[in-house]
């Protein structure tokens, strides 16, 4: 069992989470160390989201619990899947970029030079200079992901979370944003992102976990994705058994 | 008459008719941005829900105490703000949209403020409830309208950020903090306070007009929240005066021209507005750069 984690770490202790008495995520244990980099991998309806929404605070836990010591909410940067964004609402990508900037100005506080600057610096590493008089309905997706992005950087924050980052994203920006993270992860800052590309997690990511509602496999990528634990992963019924007994497994 | 005479003269002339002009002055500085944001939060509907919401609320009043403004208004807004809670309670406990739970309850409310007038009392007192006069504002009202335009603009400067936020993207203000529950309240009640103040002016019906209409021809205009708003309030000022003048002039009913004057707007910003107006994207020839 994880003791609590130092610093940026994730510690997972036995932890269910379940939607109407069903199991999304079964029994998870282990630690999402600090600085790590951690791809989650599995097939749909494995509860990689729950996961992460469960990591997030954003989902009660119907089991067990999520250690983590760096306590306030806005210290987890969240990317979320094909993001809840309205894409029709009027404001220019400078505006969205800049509320990576909350957790210093809050709701009321203008930004200053140095954090004008800073919106300026992110929106050029994501490789969208000049972008920031556009509104978000003018963007592409890729374009709209690389704004997003920019917005998790200014969030400077230890932890990140990142729900499939890349999909429906071309190969290009894919590759940029894959740089961003590995920038992530050189300072020191504990990424975990939830992707479908095995090749990609295999080039980039060190640690992963294979998840099947219960965990399958979790270390170092290598040693996780054999055939044999990817074969175990597939066994996963996606249907939700009526039948099963209630679990009685102990914490 | 010279078309000076036309516009200046009624409102020198009568001071019932400045009374009016400042009423929708009021009017259209507080629910113009609100009517911005309601369309933004896919909400446009639901001010109408809220508007005939009032109506059991205002009846109540009206049955307690007569033709008094504090009673109708204090029972309006009650009536509306419950409606409002109870579908905004049903939304979270339940799956159920917010828009369908809203036409759930301002149905009923409806139908209950209807009910409660007709038996009641007279077809005149319905038609005042529904269609207001705005011709006939007194101190009281003025004052009401002006306060309550006065603290939603104040009020909405206060939660701009988290409600822009909440709107565009809820689940970043949850990860950040919160604040989103408060924020989408607040908002509830400046809409139901302003519906209240507008109610007596124009009635129920007509309330929601004000506020919608400039607000949904904004956006063939404005790109940003601000010049949204900034639009949407200008072309409420100027229905309201308009409105006015041809009531004066042509002898309409006031409510019903104010409102018919936002809905010309709405149809003009539709037709000739230039982002995504009907013939901005069909008639002009649009010149594409070679990169």
């Amino acid at each position: 069992m994880s003791a609590r984690p130092s610093s940026a770490g994730i510690g997972l202790r036995n932890l269910t989470v379940a939607y109407r008495g069903y199991p999304a995520v079964h029994h998870l244990s282990g630690e999402f160390a600090s600085g790590s980099l951690t791809a989650v991998v599995g097939p749909n309806g494995a509860g990689k989201t729950s996961l992460l929404a469960a990591i997030m605070g954003q989902v009660r836990p119907s089991g067990g619990e999520v250690l983590t010591s760096i306590g306030a909410q806005g210290r987890i940067a969240w990317l979320p899947q094909q993001a809840e964004i309205d894409r029709s609402f009027p404001i220019r990508v400078f505006d969205l970029v800049a509320l990576g900037h909350w957790a210093r100005v809050g709701a009321f506080r203008g930004i200053n030079a140095t954090q004008r600057d800073a919106v300026y610096r992110a929106l050029e590493a994501v490789g969208l200079a000049g972008f920031e008089r556009r509104t978000i309905a003018e963007l592409s997706a890729g374009q709209f992901q690389r704004v997003l992005f920019a917005r998790v950087l200014l969030q400077d924050a230890p932890v990140i979370l990142l729900d499939e980052p890349f999909n429906a994203i071309d190969a290009r920006t894919t590759a940029d944003l894959l740089a961003v993270v590995a920038r992530w992860h050189a300072e020191a800052r504990t990424v975990i992102a939830v992707l479908h590309d095995l090749e990609q997690v295999r080039l980039h990511f060190d640690q992963t976990l294979l998840l099947a509602r219960r965990c399958v496999a979790w270390g170092p990528t290598s040693e996780v994705l054999h055939a044999e634990n990817l074969f175990l992963a597939r066994q996963m019924a996606e249907a939700w058994d009526e039948d099963a007994p209630l679990c009685r497994e102990a914490a | 008459m010279t078309a000076g005479a036309w516009l200046v003269e009624p409102f020198a002339t009568y001071g019932f008719m400045r009374r009016a002009l400042v009423a929708t002055l009021s009017l259209s500085l507080g629910s113009a941005p609100l009517g911005t944001l309601l369309v933004l939060r896919r909400m446009s509907l639901v001010g109408d829900a809220m508007g005939h919401a009032l109506l059991p609320g205002a009846a109540v009043g009206f049955l307690i105490a007569g033709f008094s403004l504090a009673a109708m208004s204090l029972g309006g807004f009650v009536a509306a703000l419950s409606v409002a809670l109870a579908a905004g309670f049903v939304t979270r406990v339940t799956s159920q949209r917010e828009d369908a739970s809203f036409a759930a309850f301002y149905l009923i409310a409806l139908a209950l403020g209807v009910l409660l007038v007709s038996t009641h009392g007279s077809s005149v007192d319905l038609m005042h409830l529904l269609f207001g006069s705005i011709l006939a504002v007194d101190d009281a009202a003025l004052i009401l309208m002006a306060s309550v335009a006065g603290i939603s603009l104040l009020l909405l400067a206060v939660i701009y950020r988290p409600l822009l936020v909440e709107c565009l993207d809820p689940g970043f203000l949850r990860n950040v903090g919160g604040w989103g529950h408060i924020v989408h309240g607040l908002f509830l009640v400046l809409t139901v306070a302003n519906l209240v103040a507008g109610f007596q002016a124009l009635g129920t019906l007509m309330a929601v007009g004000l506020m919608m209409l400039p607000a949904l021809a904004a956006r063939f205009w404005a790109t940003e929240v601000w010049n949204l708003a900034l639009v949407a309030a200008s072309i409420s000022v100027v229905s309201g005066a308009v409105g006015l003048l041809l009531s004066f002039h042509v002898q309409w009913p006031s409510g019903p021209s104010i409102v018919l004057v936002a809905g010309g707007f709405y149809l003009l910003s539709l037709a000739f507005g230039p982002r995504d107006g009907l013939v901005s994207q069909r008639l002009y020839f649009h010149p594409h750069r070679k990169a």
